[in-house]
């Protein structure tokens, strides 16, 4: 089975994110990167699904962005995927979730895949809608918001959680399949799966060799434009007091002067 | 007027409260088309509260098959509608589905798409808060028609009759829309409480209630304020309550009027869940928890006295 596994580099969550008064984009030069949180998750999924499959089977990272993300995807090559494609361009820069699909499905079409992984959301943009936009793209099923993932044969069975309970969805492979946190626990690169990923296999990719058009991406021909943007001042701490024993009284009086009671 | 649509949000026919504050907000736009996407007979329950809420009209497409595939019929039916009726504007529920249709309409109609909107201008410019609530962006759709995905909770719903005059729309879908097929739906969750996303207050529990019974002590102080039932992940995770009521980046976002945190450090996977609630009251024993930087009230102590003692005072108040 190959399965072509898709991670993001984003600034680390715990870092102040900014946007850039220039043209309105995310400032990444200034923070700390880190693979996006979830897709730890998808490689580990990836990978599992890859061990069980046996023999022959094949699992590829794909990510689109600036030379640095490369760092990312050393860390999916350590934890054991085989090889791994990298899209980068400065006309990428700026891209919208339609035109990061676009490309993403492009380069996925040159490769062979049963199984599309990504994750549900990315921690800057938070979209989650990577995973339709690619089905939608490239014309397969969608298999999205995975918590467990069977598959049998050419069959692939996922538990989606939704707000009630669950639905169990089915689909023939290929698919495009994505995974929620709840799915697994993420292994730890090894020593040995760090030196081991020096020499895997990396391609890099420019728009012009994946094929794609530079009036398909980039800020210029985005789909939507920031206006403008306000930095909000961050929530400030309010009153904190201590239980006196009246902690309950203390905090019905708030709620009251709140006219929540 | 230029004609707006709206996707009905419900459940089993009954339209959630978000489908109701996206007719007001679509009023503002122009005049509000409602869009029933479901299984045979559901609209029944739907149209009432449709008009009452300003649907000129209402688009009725019912199928077992809308049901029984995941998003991409209901993207195939709206796509068709909006090369047929030209909308100025799609508002769609910024819930998971939602998002995921409008994802699929955005390709298939060559439109851009702005998720997660907090609002929405006439001229379609729209408020997204970013980066859990530190950035507020205002962005245009430069191509196609304006797909906004808007959050529960972001205006307040009013009343203004539609005719809501209904059009049945034919439901012929492609072999590809019905690739993933849903075989089985499992309900998990306690009902009886408003819905997360709906509830104008929340309380959440973390991992300082310490087992599944201190839930009980949640959903006491929830029930006494009419709230919804959160939960941080840790609590999630132990298996204290369903994951369902995850509150967080990989949980629901919610952004009620109230929100109540009781145990919960405030991780910034958690913040990013519940930061844009008006109001937050965190109930800690520890000083230093990080909730407290954000909590408009903060309460040091211990939540197995704090929590029964609020419980009753909130109970005799309200007599
Ligand atoms: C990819 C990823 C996604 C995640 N997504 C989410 C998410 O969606 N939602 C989420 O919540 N987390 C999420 N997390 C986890 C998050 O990082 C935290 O681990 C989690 O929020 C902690 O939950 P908690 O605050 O209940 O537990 P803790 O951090 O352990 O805090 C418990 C708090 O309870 C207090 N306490 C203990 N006993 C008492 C008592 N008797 N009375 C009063 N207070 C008491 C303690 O002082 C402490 O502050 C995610 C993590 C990752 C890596
Ligand atoms: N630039 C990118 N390169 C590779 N994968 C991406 C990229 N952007 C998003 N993804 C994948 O899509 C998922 C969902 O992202 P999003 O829809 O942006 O919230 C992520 O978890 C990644 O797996």
């Amino acid at each position: 089975m190959n399965i072509v596994v898709l991670v993001k580099q984003v600034p680390d969550t715990w870092a102040e994110r900014r946007l850039q008064e220039s043209d309105k984009t995310l400032d990444r030069a200034s923070v700390d990167v880190v693979m996006n949180e979830i897709d730890e998750y998808a490689v580990e999924e990836a990978l599992r699904l890859k061990e069980a499959a046996g023999d022959g089977s094949e699992a590829t990272v794909l990510t689109m962005g600036p030379s640095r993300a490369v760092e990312t995807i050393r860390k999916a090559l350590s934890m054991g995927a085989d090889k791994a494609v990298h899209l980068t361009d400065e006309a990428l820069h700026g891209s919208c979730a339609l035109q990061t699909s676009y490309a993403l499905a492009a380069v996925l079409k040159t490769l062979d895949y049963d199984l599309v992984v990504c994750g549900s959301e990315s921690t800057d943009a938070r979209l989650s809608v990577m995973a339709p936009l690619l089905a939608e793209r490239l014309g397969i099923p969608q298999l999205s918001g995975a918590r467990k993932v069977t598959v049998d044969g050419p069959t692939v069975r996922i538990e989606r959680q939704n707000e009630v309970g669950y639905d169990v969805v089915e689909a023939t492979m290929p698919a495009v399949l994505s995974v929620v946190e709840k799915i697994n626990e993420p292994r730890y690169p090894s020593f040995k799966g760090i030196m081991a990923a020096k020499k895997k296999p990396l391609t890099t990719l420019g728009i012009a060799d994946a094929g794609i058009g530079a009036d398909q991406v980039g800020l210029a021909s985005a789909t939507s434009a920031v206006e403008s943007f306000t930095n909000r001042p961050p929530r400030t701490a309010g009153q904190v007091v201590k239980d006196e024993g009246d902690g309950g009284f203390r905090v019905a009086e708030f709620l009251a002067s709140q006219k929540f009671l | 007027m230029a004609e707006v649509l709206v996707l009905v949000d419900h459940l089993e026919g009954k339209p959630k409260k978000v489908t109701y504050e996206l007719l007001t907000k679509a009023r503002e736009l122009g005049t509000p088309s409602a869009v029933f996407l479901g299984s045979p007979g559901q609209s029944a329950a739907a149209l009432e509260g449709l008009a009452k809420y300003g649907a000129e009209k209402v688009y009725v497409a019912e199928s077992e098959e809308i049901a029984g595939f995941l998003t991409a019929p209901k993207a195939e039916i709206l796509a068709g509608l909006i090369d047929d009726k030209n909308p100025v504007a799609v508002l769609f529920p910024s819930s998971v589905e939602g998002k995921e249709v409008a994802a699929r309409v955005a390709v298939k109609t060559g439109s851009g798409l702005l998720p997660d909107a907090v609002d929405v201008d006439a001229d379609g410019t729209a408020t997204q808060s970013v980066f859990g609530g530190a950035v507020e962006v205002r962005s245009r759709i430069t191509t196609g028609t304006n797909l906004v995905t808007i959050r529960p909770n972001s205006t307040p719903p009013v009343e203004q009759a539609g005719a809501a005059q209904v059009e049945q729309l034919p439901v012929q879908l492609t072999e590809g829309a019905k690739a993933a097929r849903i075989v089985d739906s499992v309900v998990e969750s306690a009902g009886g409480r408003p819905d997360l996303g709906d509830a104008s207050v929340v309380v959440s529990g973390g991992r300082g209630v310490g087992a599944a019974e201190g839930f009980g002590l949640i959903e006491a102080l929830a029930d006494s304020l009419g709230a919804a039932v959160g939960a941080s992940r840790a609590a999630t995770d132990a298996g204290w309550y369903p994951h369902q009521h995850q509150v967080g980046q990989t949980g629901r976002t919610v952004s009620p009027q109230l929100y109540i945190a009781v145990g919960i450090s405030g991780a910034i996977q958690h913040r990013a869940g519940m930061q844009t609630s008006k109001t937050i009251v965190a109930i800690n024993k520890d000083p230093e928890a990080p909730i407290f930087e954000l909590a408009d009230f903060g309460l040091v102590g211990d939540l197995f006295t704090v929590v029964p003692a609020l419980t009753q005072e909130i109970q005799q108040r309200k007599g």
